[in-house]
Formats: C-alpha cells, sequence, structure tokens
C-alpha cells in the first residue's frame, strides 16, 4: 500500500484537490460571507469576496423579523422528536432481528426498506386528510409522526447492521461468565451497542432536519420548521441577498457541523450497509 | 474436580445429526484434546459441554452431577473463545474480573485474584489497557486470565492459538501446558492441528463426522492407530499407504509405513525410486520419492545431511516391525 | 441459543415497528386507490361518484402528461450521468496521496447537508439572478449577455442544482467502495504490464460497478421525487413540471383528487420498479 509518491505528484494532487473542493463548497462559503456584508455590499459589481465590512446585522435583523427562533425551535422538536421516536421503537425490533434472527427476518428487513420508496406524492391526498380529521395538520405532533414513520426502516437497518456486528463469541462469553441476560444487556450489549446508536440518531437527525416535502406541504404557520421558513424568503426578500444569507446559514449551520462528524455512517446508513 | 462423562450424547441442528450418540469420559486434572479435520464436530462437542448448545438426547454429568439443562455459568467451566471474546469496552483489569463481578466475589479477593493472574500471565504493565490496545498473544492471555480466575472445575479452549502467528503459536502451547502442570485442572482442548494435539495432550480424542475414531495417549495414537484414517492424521509427515501386491505379500489390503521409519540409501535396499523434491529443514531432510510403483510419493525422513539430489536414483528399507496392517475397511488388522 | 421463550418475545419486541409501517403502507396506499377510481372535488362539490378507470385515462391522455414524464426523465437522467461521471472522476482524485485530505473531504461532502430549499433559493437568487447573480458577473467579466437562468434554461438550471446537492453523496460512496479496493489488485496489473489508463477501465471501474449501481438506484428513488428544488425555483413553470410535481399540483393546487390519485397510483408503479432493482442488490449483500 504506501508506496513512496514523488513530492512534484503529491502537490498536483494536493492543488487538484484543494481546487475542486472548494468549487464545491463555494455555494455556501459564499453564503456564509454575504451573510456578514450590508445588502448594498451585497450585490456590489463587481463582487466582493473578502474586501468588505463585516457586520452582524443581517442576523439581528433576519432574528427579529421571522421570529427565526419558533421556526428553530420547530425544526430542533420534528427532528429530535422523530428521531427519538423512531429509535425508541425501532431498537426493540433490530435487536430480536440481530440476536433471535428467524427464517422470515431476511423478508421483514427487505419490506421495510420497500415502504421506503413509496413516493409521498403518490400518499400525499390521503395523509393530508387523515391529518385534517386527526386534527393534526400544521402540528408538530403530526410531523414527528411522518418524518418518524419515513426514517424508521433507515433507523431499523442501521441498528441492524450495528448490531449484527457485536459478535457472538462476547456474548457467548459473557454466559459463561456467569452473566443473566439482564446483566448481559446492562454490561456487553449495552455498552457496546451505543456507538452505533449515536450514529443513527446522527444521520437520522439529519435526514429529518432536511426533510423538505412533509414540512413544506403539512404545515403552515404554526408549526413550520426551518425548511419552510427558508422557502417563504422566496419572494420578495430574496432578492435581499445579505438577509436571506443570513437566514440560510443559520438554517444549516448546525446540520453542517452534526454533518462532518456523521460522514463514515452515512455511507452504509443511506445505502443500507450495500456499500461499507 | 473436573470429571466430565458424557454419556449417550447426541445433538442435531434441525434434520442434520452433528453428533450421533456418542460416550465419553474425561477424568479429573486431564489435558485432553479434540483433533480432527474441519466439520468433525469437536467444536460443537465443546459448546455442549460448556452449555452452549442444548444437547438433542443423552446426559452430560460433570462431577457426577447431571449437567445435562444447567446453563452455562452454572457449570463452573470457563471458556477460551478463538476470537477470544474480550470486551472492548473493558480495560483488561475489568475483562479479568468481569466473571467475578457476577458470582459476587468481594473486592479484595477480586483484586489479588487479578494480580496474581496478571503476574502469571506477564500482564501486569497492561491491566489499564483496552483489549484493541493489545497485541494477538496478549488479548490470548487475557482471555485465559479471565478464565483462571474463575477457578472453575475444567477449562474449555476452543481452537484458541488459530489467530496466532507460527512462532507465537509455539510459545503460547507451551505457556498452556505450563499453566496445566501448575493449576493441575481439567481442561478440554479443541484444535485441528495434529502437532497441538501430541505436544500438549494426556488424552487425544480423534473425531471424524461426529464419531469419536479412537481415544488414547499421544503415543498410543502414534504407535497403534485404530484406522487408517487415525494413521494418517496423526504424525508429521503424514503416513505413507501403500495398497496392492506388497500389501497382500503382508496380508493385509493396506500397509502404512511413516517417514521416519524408512531407510533411505543410494547404493540398495528393498524398493527403489527417484527422489523429488527435498525439504532441507536442516535437523531432518523431507524426501518426496517418486516412480517407487507402491503409491504415487513416498515421504521418507532422513536425517539432516543427507546428500541425494532431485532426479537421483534412491534406495528405500522399511523398518519391518514398524509396518501398520490395515484391512479393506482401514481397519488396523 | 434461540429457545422458544426468546422467539416469541423478539416477536413481541417486532411488532411495534412492523405494525407501525404497516399501517404507514397500507392506509394511505388503500385510500389513494380508492380516490383514484372517484371523480373527487373537496373545493367543488366533493365526492361526485365512481368513474372507473376515468382518472387513469384522463391523467395519462392531458397535455401535460407527456412533458412531465419528459421532464422527469431529463433531469433524473442528467443529474445521474453527472454525479456519477463527477463521482468517479472525484473519488479517484481524492484517493490520491496528498496534503489535507481530511479537510478537501469535507469541504466535497458539505453541499450534501444543506436543506434543499436553503440550496435551491441560494442558487437561484445568488447565482442565477440574471442582474445581480454570481454567474451573470462572470458572463459579463468574460464580455458575455447575462443569462436568464432559471426562465430560458430552466433545466440546465434545475439539474445544475440538485446535481450540486447530490454529487457529495455519490463522491462519498464511490469513494468508500474505492478504497476498499485491494491495492495488491493494482499492483498485479501494473508487474502485468497495464498502464494507469488501463488499471482504471480494467480494475478500478468494475470493482466500482456495484457502487455505482447503488448509487443509481438509491439516488433514482429520491431524484423521482424531488420537490423542493422545483417548488422554491421555477414553481413547476418553463417546462420544469416533473411527474411528481404535475401530480402535487393536481392534488394540492387544482384540488382534483381523483385524478391526482390516479398519477400517485403511477408514481409509485414507477418507484416500484427502481426499487426491485434494488431491492435485489441490497438482498444479496444481505446473505453474505
Amino acid at each position: 500500500m504506501a508506496r513512496a509518491v514523488t513530492t512534484q505528484r503529491k502537490i498536483i494532487n494536493t492543488a487538484a484537490a484543494w481546487a475542486v473542493g472548494l468549487a464545491i463548497f463555494f455555494p455556501i462559503l459564499w453564503t456564509i460571507l454575504t451573510s456578514f456584508k450590508t445588502e448594498a455590499q451585497a450585490i456590489a459589481d463587481p463582487p466582493l469576496f473578502l474586501g468588505f465590512d463585516w457586520t452582524l446585522e443581517n442576523y439581528s435583523v433576519v432574528m427579529e423579523r421571522s421570529d427565526y427562533a419558533k421556526y428553530l425551535w420547530n425544526s430542533i422538536i420534528i427532528a429530535g422528536g422523530s428521531t427519538l421516536l423512531g429509535i425508541i421503537i425501532a431498537v426493540p425490533a433490530a435487536w430480536s432481528m440481530a440476536f433471535v434472527p428467524s427464517k422470515r427476518t431476511k423478508d421483514i428487513l427487505m419490506w421495510m426498506l420497500s415502504t421506503k420508496m413509496l413516493p409521498a406524492v403518490g400518499v400525499l391526498y390521503p395523509i393530508y386528510l387523515l391529518f385534517i380529521k386527526l386534527g393534526i395538520l400544521d402540528s408538530k405532533i403530526g410531523l414527528v409522526i411522518v418524518l418518524m414513520l419515513i426514517n424508521l426502516p433507515i433507523i431499523v437497518w442501521m441498528l441492524y447492521t450495528y448490531f449484527k456486528e457485536i459478535p457472538g463469541e462476547i456474548l457467548e462469553a459473557a454466559r459463561m461468565d456467569g452473566a443473566t441476560l439482564k446483566e448481559e444487556v446492562i454490561y456487553i450489549l449495552t455498552p457496546m451497542a451505543i456507538p452505533g446508536i449515536a450514529s443513527t440518531i446522527l444521520l437520522n437527525v439529519i435526514l429529518a432536519w432536511n426533510e423538505a416535502f412533509w414540512t413544506l406541504n403539512l404545515t403552515a404557520a404554526k408549526a413550520a420548521p426551518l425548511t419552510a421558513f427558508i422557502a417563504s424568503y422566496s419572494s420578495p426578500e430574496g432578492l435581499f441577498y445579505a438577509k436571506l444569507s443570513a437566514a440560510s446559514t443559520m438554517a444549516i449551520a448546525p446540520i453542517l457541523i452534526l454533518g462532518w462528524f456523521s460522514q463514515k455512517q452515512l455511507v452504509s446508513g443511506l445505502t443500507f450497509g450495500a456499500v461499507k | 474436580m473436573g470429571r466430565i462423562t458424557l454419556d449417550k450424547v447426541t445433538k442435531s441442528f434441525g434434520d442434520v445429526n452433528v453428533i450421533p450418540p456418542l460416550d465419553l469420559t474425561i477424568n479429573d486434572g486431564e489435558f485432553v484434546v479434540f483433533v480432527g479435520p474441519s466439520g468433525c464436530g469437536k467444536s460443537t462437542l465443546l459448546r455442549l459441554i460448556a452449555g452452549l448448545e442444548d444437547v438433542s438426547s443423552g446426559q452430560i454429568r460433570i462431577d457426577g452431577e447431571d449437567a445435562t439443562n444447567l446453563p452455562p455459568a452454572k457449570r463452573k467451566l470457563a471458556m477460551v473463545f478463538q476470537s477470544y471474546a474480550l470486551y472492548p469496552h473493558m480495560s483488561v483489569r475489568k475483562n479479568i474480573a468481569f466473571p467475578m463481578k457476577m458470582a459476587g466475589v468481594p473486592e479484595d479477593e477480586q483484586k489479588r485474584r487479578i494480580e496474581g493472574a496478571a503476574k502469571a500471565l506477564n500482564l501486569t504493565d497492561y491491566l489499564d489497557r483496552r483489549p484493541g490496545q493489545l497485541s494477538g498473544g496478549q488479548r490470548q492471555r487475557v482471555a485465559i486470565g479471565r478464565a483462571i480466575v474463575r477457578e472453575p472445575s475444567a477449562f474449555l479452549f476452543d481452537e484458541p492459538l488459530s489467530n496466532l502467528d507460527a512462532a507465537l503459536r509455539v510459545n503460547m502451547r507451551l505457556e498452556i501446558s505450563e499453566l496445566h502442570n501448575q493449576l493441575k485442572t481439567t481442561m478440554i482442548y479443541v484444535t485441528h492441528d495434529q502437532v497441538e494435539a501430541m505436544t500438549m495432550a494426556d488424552k487425544i480424542v480423534v473425531l471424524r463426522a461426529g464419531h469419536i475414531e479412537q481415544v488414547g495417549s499421544p503415543l498410543e495414537l502414534y504407535r497403534e492407530p485404530r484406522n487408517k484414517f487415525v494413521a494418517g492424521f496423526i504424525g508429521s509427515p503424514k503416513m505413507n499407504f501403500i495398497e496392492g501386491p506388497v500389501a497382500a505379500q503382508q496380508g493385509a489390503h493396506t500397509i502404512g509405513i511413516r517417514p521416519e521409519h524408512i531407510t533411505a540409501s543410494a547404493s540398495d535396499g528393498m524398493w527403489s525410486g527417484i527422489v523429488g523434491v527435498a525439504e532441507h529443514l536442516g535437523s531432518d531432510t523431507f524426501l518426496h520419492i517418486h516412480e517407487t510403483g507402491l503409491a504415487e510419493t513416498m515421504t521418507v525422513r532422513v536425517n539432516g545431511e543427507f546428500n541425494l539430489r532431485h532426479g537421483d536414483k534412491v534406495f528405500l528399507t522399511p523398518e519391518m516391525d514398524k509396518l501398520h496392517k490395515f484391512d479393506a475397511k482401514g481397519l488396523r488388522i | 441459543m434461540a429457545t422458544q421463550h426468546s422467539r416469541s418475545a423478539a416477536r413481541l419486541m417486532m411488532a411495534p415497528a412492523v405494525m407501525l409501517l404497516l399501517g404507514w403502507m397500507l392506509v394511505p396506499l388503500i385510500m389513494t386507490l380508492y380516490f383514484s377510481f372517484k371523480k373527487y372535488l373537496p373545493m367543488r362539490g366533493g365526492d361526485l361518484g365512481w368513474v372507473g378507470f376515468e382518472n387513469y385515462a384522463r391523467f395519462v391522455t392531458s397535455s401535460a402528461f407527456w412533458p412531465s414524464v419528459y421532464t422527469t426523465l431529463v433531469i433524473v437522467g442528467g443529474v445521474l450521468l453527472i454525479t456519477v461521471v463527477l463521482g468517479v472522476f472525484l473519488a479517484v482524485l481524492l484517493n490520491q496521496p496528498m496534503w489535507g485530505q481530511g479537510v478537501v473531504r469535507i469541504l466535497v461532502i458539505a453541499p450534501f447537508f444543506v436543506m434543499p430549499t436553503v440550496s435551491a433559493l441560494v442558487w437561484k437568487n445568488m447565482f442565477m439572478d440574471p442582474n445581480y447573480g454570481l454567474l451573470a458577473h462572470l458572463w459579463e467579466f468574460f464580455g458575455a449577455q447575462p443569462v436568464e437562468w432559471l426562465s430560458k434554461a430552466s433545466m440546465t438550471s434545475i439539474i445544475t442544482i440538485v446535481s450540486w446537492q447530490w454529487l457529495p453523496f455519490a463522491t462519498l460512496i464511490l469513494l468508500t467502495a474505492i478504497q476498499s479496493l485491494d491495492s495488491e489488485q493494482l499492483e498485479a496489473a501494473e508487474m502485468d504490464g497495464a498502464s494507469a489508463p488501463k488499471r482504471f477501465a480494467y480494475i478500478t471501474l468494475p470493482h466500482l460497478g456495484r457502487a455505482i449501481t447503488v448509487v443509481i438506484l438509491i439516488q433514482t428513488i429520491f431524484l423521482l421525487s424531488i420537490f423542493a428544488e422545483i417548488f422554491v425555483t421555477t414553481g413547476g413553470a418553463f417546462g420544469t413540471k416533473t411527474l411528481s410535481y404535475l401530480i402535487f399540483q393536481r392534488v394540492l393546487e387544482s384540488q382534483n383528487v381523483g385524478l391526482g390519485s390516479a398519477g400517485g397510483v403511477y408514481a409509485i408503479i414507477l418507484a416500484n420498479i427502481v426499487a426491485i432493482f434494488l431491492m435485489r442488490i441490497v438482498g444479496k449483500n444481505l446473505d453474505a
């Protein structure tokens, strides 16, 4: 594996990779930079990259004017709540599938995955109608339930994959060592499963945070999360670049940071273990 | 005490019968090795004794008491697994302490036993590390340490050395044998490596397809294998088998002669052949000899400085009193 | 290991997840099927009775249907082509020895974490606006006439935005796959006299085949139902109305639930065709 690479080759690689990386990242960088400009500087011709007066004004304006805190709170409740609820339901299911597999375990897993493939738009009206009937249209609890359901297959799959990786011999060793089932769960299984559960939570918070079909269609003023808040900037405020940028930065910053921690889990989580 | 008796024990997985009715007695303090090719049921047998698998029928008695339906923890047995099965989230100290914690051993007693085991196994400097930071040999010793502190009535080893490299394997073999001499506790050891079986065992149990082919001391198995399978499995290099007229002369269907019981000479002998590959090990040389008219290849062990080259003609003389004779069914005559 | 007792406990532990998903799948599906055979206009009279397959026929014969199928195919196909080709290129590039690999990885992955409404809006206003957008400045800099991206080159614009969002996903998965390639295989090929491009074509690319298939299938599922990107940018105008968007308009905007539901059934069938292939691949992996 380790082969001497000429320094020249390495410099070329580095330059090329950084150039491409920065190009891909540029829209985000540009948004962050613009959020610190005044509106005039934001549309200056030629565009200003760094030579402008940094200001935090946009952030305070956005927060005052648009009740940002309410949307943020809705996002946190919806993403966090749906993930937590999903985990509570999925842990026992994934657990039993991993440790007490039966002939049908595989079929059940595949079937769960297939529910994820149901196009949202195909069932939009029934859900809409049910929400009205149940009185949970434009409510946080309604979205928590829907997002929990659409992410449940991913949660079960990810947890199943992690639990499966706990070697059976370790559990047998614990039994030989005299651990009862309860002690086995407390001292061996839970500590070993926690990293997997944490990654699953992380990835699903991200997915729920960014979900933009149900959150747009099932909410109005009351339960709208950040996805809807940003969509409402479409016009005419969208032309105030600095404020749009400040709002956008605030909407994506928390998840961007979380996301960078979850890179590794992302691959196996989103491909249902088909690529590791 | 650690006397284990298996009485007509069987095991089936679904329709597949892995262990046909099997009887075996393991005496207290014995080092017993289960050996056989992969898939012979030796690990299953060990797991039945451990209680990790339920027997389909029959009885397992430990020290005279029926243990057939006891859960593993109640059998007073300790097991060392092939993958070591250390708890990755616990330090070495906690790994070793775990079985005592489960048994409710007092703290100071735990400490004393951990220190004793660590000293005996050279782990004192590693007690606060995690298993992930240890080498293969060290992990193996932690697994043994975890077994020792329970002061079990018998140790079970499931191919414990198969994940180690060759040099380490020889070392650990000696350490485990040494441990047995110190503790004098019953040990049951599963391996597919006949060298481990020969070097470590008081008693070897050779298994094939769930059947016990032969039980005996290493030298009994070497000197008087009950059948062709045991004869071929025990001893390295493998025994040569000769069929046809030469065997018929001896009144047998097949005769077997070990490589170390044949003398090679450049000038004269009973049989002749052409030298193929010669493996020089220093102390010994293994000659692979073709065109003998007896078997496709004959292996002969000669002394280290034997000077014949590839393609040379060679004469072979077996030690007639070391011949093994087998009938058409492969049974010893 | 598994006793009768633990089996029934296992079933009990699985029950909530299975029941919920079963309900989530069946209830809306049956309702959609039910509505699709009705003339149902909530704002204009409500349930107007059974109409058989009329909605299905009307949906496919409406003038908007075939253009929406075409738009869907162009967007899905375009994004797949761009993300897979660039993704393979990026995966190979990022797998080379370099300084700051971790940081570059983070930069490349970042767009995936940006919520769809934000990326659509940022691209629409700050990059593609014909007056103040950065691309307009760039065009002017080279003395060209700025393009009215979202109206005159609407498909290109949407494909660009969506590709930017999904390129990190493709790259990350292909990079993971490329890292699992045994370097000894490449060295063996090198010893056998294969040049770098040949090694790529005969060793690396076939190794990536499975990962590429997975990327294509998973992206297809998600791309078939992209919504926010169109909702925020063109609202379905300028020839960017995909099949899902058309259904959305039928159901929520024009409140023709029967017609929309028939469209929904088509969308479900379409997604299931793709899903079958994906499930086969995932299922194979499950055995291993």
